[in-house]
């Protein structure tokens, strides 16, 4: 007995199809190893002893040695510089979320004369290469005090992170219509409770997600950091000035440290991320 | 009491005039429905009577207290929106008690007050759920038992029911008029479905273009349109017109016949529904082009001088596309309209 296969599709869209499949997993692949190849290899050697990191050949797989996150851990200024870092993020999540989200909400329930430009202008910000501001900057900041401050560093990442803040909250008050404010409105509440009381609970947690976008910008931004501050940096400028002239262990403890707050961060947050963007609106 | 009175109501958007001088004038306890096509103006006047849109111009009165100043809370009206705006975050219980919280009601009334609401829209034991819990039909429950517990003295409606399927559409309705008439407050619904229209107001106000074209009871705006476009926009199929030229004074030529009418101008358009025709051989002549038989009765679409003309025909009468029939209009139910104002002469 034979089985017929039932099979409708000309060969040449057959083809065709299995072609695009092809190409469209290999894009996934390529742009999967691209961010996690680099990842696993960071932490191979943050979890392997300094022996093994400069030893060869490599196993490629971590022998879960401690001995050099220790190591940087008790390193002289490490603490201080993270606690920097924590600092000026929080500030920076306080400040832009401060800033950004009554413009976002401002920008999704009003009409106003030049709000396309305005929306425009916001990531506009983005364009102005850092490193062309940096030394206006450090000598405005100078004269006015603010330089080798947290607050100064912070207002700095503000401007760096208030674009995203806007579009975040801008695609969160845009996704809570507008008859739920009316319908507070109409039941007692003046403009503010309707917001306190109806729109806040529910952007809350997007709310919270696009502050702890702030916070990574604000962690990982190394340039500013770098320029704007001398005895009080943060851990990137720290680490940038320092782990030049460490050995290689230690340079690998140093990017870890860097890279796994951000990305537990940025994973926790991501599905309001992709809000942001357009492509899943939840 | 609370009378609404509108006054010379306008709203323009940019260039776009929404709203032209509005006059209107709703009695306690009334249910005044604004129908018109979507685009007309219906939304937009409830809007400025609820307060979330001023007026350009004109003055608004609620129970002999001028409101077109005041925000929304401080009108005495609740409002029910055509997507039901039920709160997601907070259970069926808290939403109906929203209002009565923000008037800082003693927790022993805001109990009372649900639970009398939900018993009267049979939500009862949905209390404790949350909105993305309940079928569509149940959150437009919660919606109105929300503007009910309230206790308002306006009721602001706006397509409460045009979100529903349509077999609970008429379950809500029905219960919505019981609820309503119940209640006594003065009532203001928005809509675009007539056959709603019709069978839950005291008055309807026919809106076109951002004006009131009639206001009257609904047996009213049936049989006695104010103009062609409440004619042609009112009834289910809607009102025949014909043009009619002047034979003599008060005799007027209607597609080969000859009839009485009132006495004016030149050119008049004839008008009569489609269910006040009969079979009769002094009528018009007229070839019948699509037969529907509906079961009660049979939709007739013929042709009488050159232009479409629709009847409602008893079921048994025998007729098939291309026959030759004789309709004739009975005579108390012709209305006539100026061809140049639309207005019924």
């Amino acid at each position: 007995m034979t089985a017929t296969v039932e099979n409708n599709t000309p060969k040449a869209v057959e083809t065709a199809r299995s072609a695009g499949r092809f190409l469209f997993i290999a894009a996934v692949v390529l742009i999967c190893a691209w961010v996690l190849v680099p990842i696993y290899l960071l932490m191979v050697n943050t979890l392997s002893s300094p022996q093994e990191v400069t030893g060869f050949p490599k196993t490629g797989i971590p022998s879960f040695d401690f001995s050099s996150i220790q190591f940087f851990i008790s390193f002289a200024g490490v603490a201080k510089a993270l606690w920097n870092s924590v600092l000026v993020a929080v500030l920076t999540m306080i400040l832009s979320i401060g800033i950004g989200a009554p413009a976002g909400y401002a920008l999704s329930r009003f009409d106003f004369p030049g709000k396309e430009a305005f929306r425009m202008l916001v990531v506009m910000t983005r364009a102005f290469p850092l490193p062309l501001l940096a030394l206006p900057l450090a000598v405005l900041f100078i004269r006015s005090g603010l330089d080798d401050t947290a607050i100064g560093l912070a207002i700095v990442h503000t401007v760096l992170a208030i674009p995203f803040a806007v579009l975040i909250t801008f695609s969160l008050f845009s996704g809570i219509p507008l008859e739920l404010e009316e319908a507070a409105w109409t039941l007692g509440c003046n403009r503010w409770q309707a917001f306190q009381k109806v729109v806040l609970p529910l952007v809350l947690p997007g709310i919270a997600a696009s502050a702890v976008f702030a916070f990574t910008i604000s962690w990982n931004e190394v340039f500013a950091a770098a320029v704007l501050t001398i005895e009080n940096r943060t851990l990137p400028a720290f680490l940038v000035q320092n782990l030049n002239v460490s050995p290689l262990h230690l340079k690998f403890a140093g990017g870890a440290a860097m890279v796994i707050p951000a990305l537990i961060f940025i994973f926790a947050v991501r599905k309001y991320l992709f809000a942001m963007w357009g492509i899943a609106n939840r | 009491m609370a009378e609404i009175v509108i006054k010379n109501v306008a709203k323009s958007f940019g260039s776009f005039q929404a709203l032209h001088s509005i006059d209107l004038t709703i009695s306690d306890q009334e249910f005044m429905v604004l129908l018109g096509a979507s685009g007309c103006g219906k939304t937009t006047l409830l809007r400025i009577v609820a307060g979330l849109e001023t007026p350009s111009q004109g003055e608004v009165w609620i129970g002999g207290r001028r409101v077109d100043k005041l925000p929304p809370r401080e009108r005495g009206i609740a409002m029910v929106f055509q997507n039901y705006a039920v709160f997601p975050h907070l259970t069926v219980f808290e939403n109906i008690a929203f209002g009565l919280r923000m008037k800082k009601l003693p927790q022993q009334e805001i109990d009372r007050r649900v639970n009398r609401t939900a018993e009267l829209m049979h939500i009862e034991q949905l209390l404790k759920r949350y909105s993305g819990q309940l079928s569509g039909g149940q959150r437009q429950r919660v919606a109105v038992a929300r503007a009910l517990a309230m206790e308002p003295d306006v009721i602001l409606m706006d397509e409460p029911l045009s979100n529903l399927d349509a077999l609970l559409r008429l379950e809500m309705r029905a219960e919505l008029k019981g609820v309503l008439d119940e209640s006594k407050t003065t009532t203001i619904y928005v809509t675009h479905d007539q056959v709603e229209a019709m069978s839950l107001a005291d008055r309807i106000s026919v809106m076109n273009g951002g004006k009131i074209v009639q206001a009257a009871s609904p047996v009213e705006v049936y049989r006695n349109p104010a103009a062609r476009f409440v004619g042609s926009f009112i009834g289910n199929p809607p009102m025949n017109f014909l043009p009619a030229k002047r034979a003599s004074n008060g005799q007027w030529q209607v597609a080969g016949l000859e009839m009485p009418g009132p006495v004016a101008g030149d050119a008049l358009e004839f008008a009569i529904r489609p269910e006040d025709l009969t079979v009769s051989p002094d009528g018009f002549a007229a070839t019948v082009r699509v037969v529907e038989p509906l079961g009660a009765h049979t939709l007739v679409t013929a042709e009488v001088g050159g232009k479409p003309f629709r009847a409602v025909l008893d079921s048994d009468l025998p007729v098939s596309p291309g026959d030759e029939l004789r309709l004739s209009p009975k005579p108390d139910r012709v209305r006539w309209f100026d061809p140049e104002t639309t207005r019924a002469v």
